[in-house]
């Protein structure tokens, strides 16, 4: 592996003040950062905090919001709360993965989609909801969502 | 804005503003919560904008971007002040109308709410989803900007903390609390009056001079979004709410946790400390007293454990989120091992509205009599997020004790599309479903534990008589599974082995011994769990086996899935009322319904996997599912 340039990741810890109890939101600023948790990025956190890559690794596991894996380009995110199970989520989510051929959790080779579970976003009464980039779909079906993602398709095509 | 110095500065900008507030100019008020900003209401604000700014109507009208109003099934909804006409399901082309009307002050007919008889509803209060409400917390939200602190003073926020540094004592502080009755909001109603002055005595008699207050926003319940709402809506109640328990048990020092999926409230509350911090609200010396006090924000990392007040205070310290036993009480031990407080979002929200209105306001809604003990009744309103299969979904507010049928018929409209109300799950994965025949029972945190369920911190979601009970009690449980720290064997195998269980119900290979199985997995994980999440778990399959023990009987015996849910259990057909429109066997994705156009079609069962698209589509009625 090319080598990881550390840079940003020693101004992350400067952020959180190089302390230790600040874990979860150096993760989280990496995260934002990489879009997931590059091995490199964690390793030298262990080293510059003076604890285990197991410590880290045990919190990069527990907390759903990290990915030890790169993710797509584009993320979609299925709400699979109560009010949104009961209003038909899975079946959405059964068509996304069946339109993109992979599994909840999971990204296309091509990097483009990352599909991924939620448990509740708050948006109850709009149910079912998906989340696509960061902008969130109301009363969503299997459809409108698959008609977002094969327009991401054919643009990213045409680029 | 500039650093307020003293109580008597506070009283008197806090006049100023208000008094400013009071324009001749119309309002137009548009929600900027949740579920609104999921049906688009971003390019109805900028639409306005554009409007107000080409036509120059600065002057005429006022644009104001609140937080949740509350009625999410007829978003994006805008309401224009002084007549506080509601308009619903606002699109961008209607921006020119209600500004003329607003303007004018004759309302846009189109947009008005339709009652159920057909009749059009002007005003705001005079709907029945708003009518059959109390709006103690809620009614706030829909005449402040979120990102305003003038906004929040000029309605009168920061006067209960004015009126809490103008003399009062700590123990008056807690004495009020106590004596008002409030209990926690996030679930377990435990009496806040209480736990402060456990704290407060515990720490004084350690002589700890660090003590922390702490905020749970880690609404994990899905299907729950109140806290996200008041925190999103009006950070600074929460803020002040803060501060008066920092002032009550001497802490100097508050965090709020919030999830991180709710990107909104976090920039709310930001935005809301950053401003609270300019005008000398927190920090140093705070209106000039003695008083000390500042609040950080930490945010969650996606795990509904997180929720659990130890675990909670696990992960701000750094660690992974796993609850540690009780019998250390937090009061004396809690984050870094200090004495803290934790209360959810609308408890802290409660706080102010009982320092400014006083207790006996506040008892006077809700039920019981707290007047000698915090635990004999159950006092204020209660928020609750009412979504599933009602016609009204949305934030609602209702005094304690009002019945299911008053929230779910009175405010809700009853069921969508007609249909029979079946189920309400209260409580989310640590409550239970309630049927029909409980329906006139009212809610407050004892009654809804006689019949197996919990408040929760209320989230209320309506089940119609095509759900199926055992699919719903699987659901929980492949969430909770999903969700368990794994710290205590009888959590982590107790409910992967239930949800083997219930799945193989589902799947029509339940055996005759199933039921009595459950009940004992489900006694088990109940006893042996160390956490509320864990020894609560059961409560969805239970509450659901004790009130709905034919559907899972149904599936286990005759095979069959009486709501016509379980895939492996139902089978589509096509009926005689098929025209032949051939949209079924276009949408289907396994190309296997077939017929000649203007003919009958055929699904072949063999290659169906019970999808239910063609039934979705088909306009006649025609598809049936057994």
């Amino acid at each position: 592996m090319a080598s990881y340039d550390t840079a940003k990741i020693d101004a992350i810890l400067a952020k959180n003040e190089y302390a230790e109890a600040n874990l979860l939101a150096i993760l989280q600023d990496i995260q934002a950062a990489e879009g997931y948790l590059p091995r490199p990025a964690l390793e030298h956190v262990a080293k510059s905090l003076g604890i285990s890559i197991a410590r880290i690794y045990s919190m990069a596991t527990f907390y759903k919001a990290f990915s030890l894996k790169p993710r797509g380009k584009h993320i979609c995110t299925v709400c699979m709360g109560t009010a949104c199970h009961v209003r038909g989520a899975g079946r959405i989510l059964d068509k996304i993965e069946e339109n993109l051929k992979i599994k909840a959790g999971e990204t296309t080779k091509d990097l483009l989609f990352t599909v991924e579970r939620v448990n509740c976003v708050g948006a109850c009464a709009m149910g079912p909801v998906v989340i696509m980039d960061g902008e969130t779909i109301g009363n969503a079906t299997a459809n409108k969502i698959n008609k977002v993602i094969n327009d991401i398709k054919a643009d990213s095509k045409k680029s | 804005m500039e650093r307020i110095k003293s109580i008597k500065q506070l009283q008197d900008l806090e006049a100023t503003l208000a008094a400013a507030r009071k324009s001749d100019r119309p309002v137009v008020t548009v929600c900027g919560g949740i579920g609104c900003t999921a049906n688009g209401c971003q390019k109805l604000v900028a639409e306005f904008k554009k409007l107000i700014s080409e036509k120059n109507l600065g002057d005429k009208v006022e644009l104001l971007v609140t937080g949740c109003l509350g009625f999410c099934e007829m978003g994006p909804v805008v309401v224009v002040y002084p007549q506080k006409t509601f308009y619903k399901k606002v699109q961008v082309a209607d921006a020119a109308d209600i500004l003329d009307s607003a303007i004018s002050g004759k309302a846009v007919e189109r947009l008005l709410y339709t009652d159920a008889e057909g009749k059009k509803i002007e005003k705001e209060d005079d709907i029945p989803f708003y009518k059959n409400q109390k709006r103690e917390l809620t009614g706030i939200l829909g005449v402040i900007d979120p990102e305003s602190i003038e906004s929040y003073l000029a309605a009168g926020g920061y006067q209960a903390l004015a009126k809490v540094l103008s003399g009062m004592k700590p123990e008056d502080v807690i004495n009020d609390i106590i004596k008002s009755g409030l209990r926690g909001r996030g679930g377990g109603g435990f009496p806040t009056g209480k736990k402060w002055e456990s704290c407060r005595k515990a720490a004084d008699k350690l002589g700890a001079s660090k003590r922390y207050v702490i905020c749970n926003a880690d609404e994990g319940d899905p299907g729950a979004f109140m806290d996200e709402a008041v925190l999103q809506g009006n950070p600074h109640t929460v803020i002040e709410g803060m501060l008066i328990g920092a002032f009550a048990i001497g802490s100097d020092e508050g965090i709020v946790y919030v999830r991180n999926e709710y990107p909104l409230a976090i920039k709310s509350l930001s935005a809301a400390l950053a401003q609270a911090r300019e005008a000398g609200l927190l920090g140093k010396n705070i209106l000039g007293t003695d008083f000390s006090f500042d609040i950080r924000i930490n945010r969650g990392g996606g795990a509904f454990v997180c929720g659990e007040s130890s675990a909670l205070i696990a992960s701000i310290e750094g660690f992974v989120g796993e609850p540690r036993a009780k019998h250390i009480h937090m009061a004396e031990s809690g984050l870094n091992d200090k004495p803290t407080v934790l209360n959810n979002v609308e408890t802290w929200a409660n706080v102010p509205l009982i320092i400014k209105n006083g207790v006996a306001a506040f008892t006077a809604i809700g039920t019981g009599d707290v007047t000698e003990n915090p635990w004999n009744g159950s006092k204020g309103t209660k928020i609750f997020s009412l979504a599933g299969k009602v016609n009204n979904t949305g934030l609602v507010e209702v005094p304690m004790g009002a019945t299911l049928r008053d929230i779910i018929f009175g405010v809700g409209g009853g069921i969508k599309n007609g249909k029979k109300f079946k189920a309400v799950q209260t409580g989310g994965p640590s409550g239970g479903c309630i049927p029909e025949k409980y329906l006139d029972m009212p809610v407050d945190f004892d009654e809804l534990s006689k019949v197996g369920s919990m408040m929760g911190s209320g989230g209320m979601v309506v089940l119609d008589e095509d759900s199926c009970m055992v699919d719903f009690a699987k659901y929980f449980v492949e969430f909770l599974c999903e969700e368990s720290c794994g710290k205590c064997t009888t959590c982590r195998e107790g409910l992967a082995r239930l949800k083997e269980i219930l799945t193989r119900i589902t799947e029509g290979k339940g055996r005759a011994d199933d039921l009595e199985l459950i009940e004992a997995v489900c006694e088990t994980l109940s006893q042996g769990s160390l956490c509320a999440l864990g020894g609560s778990a059961a409560n969805p399959v239970l509450s659901t086996l004790r009130h709905f023990r034919e559907e899972y009987e149904a599936h286990i015996f005759q095979k069959k899935c009486p709501g016509k849910v379980c895939k492996k259990l139902i089978k589509f057909s096509i009926n005689d009322n098929c025209t032949g429109c051939t949209v079924c066997a276009k949408n289907c994705p396994q190309n296997c319904i077939s017929g000649a156009r203007k003919e009958k079609h055929v699904i072949d069962s063999a290659k169906c996997i019970k999808c239910g698209v063609c039934k979705e589509v088909c306009k006649f009625g025609a598809v049936t599912v057994e």
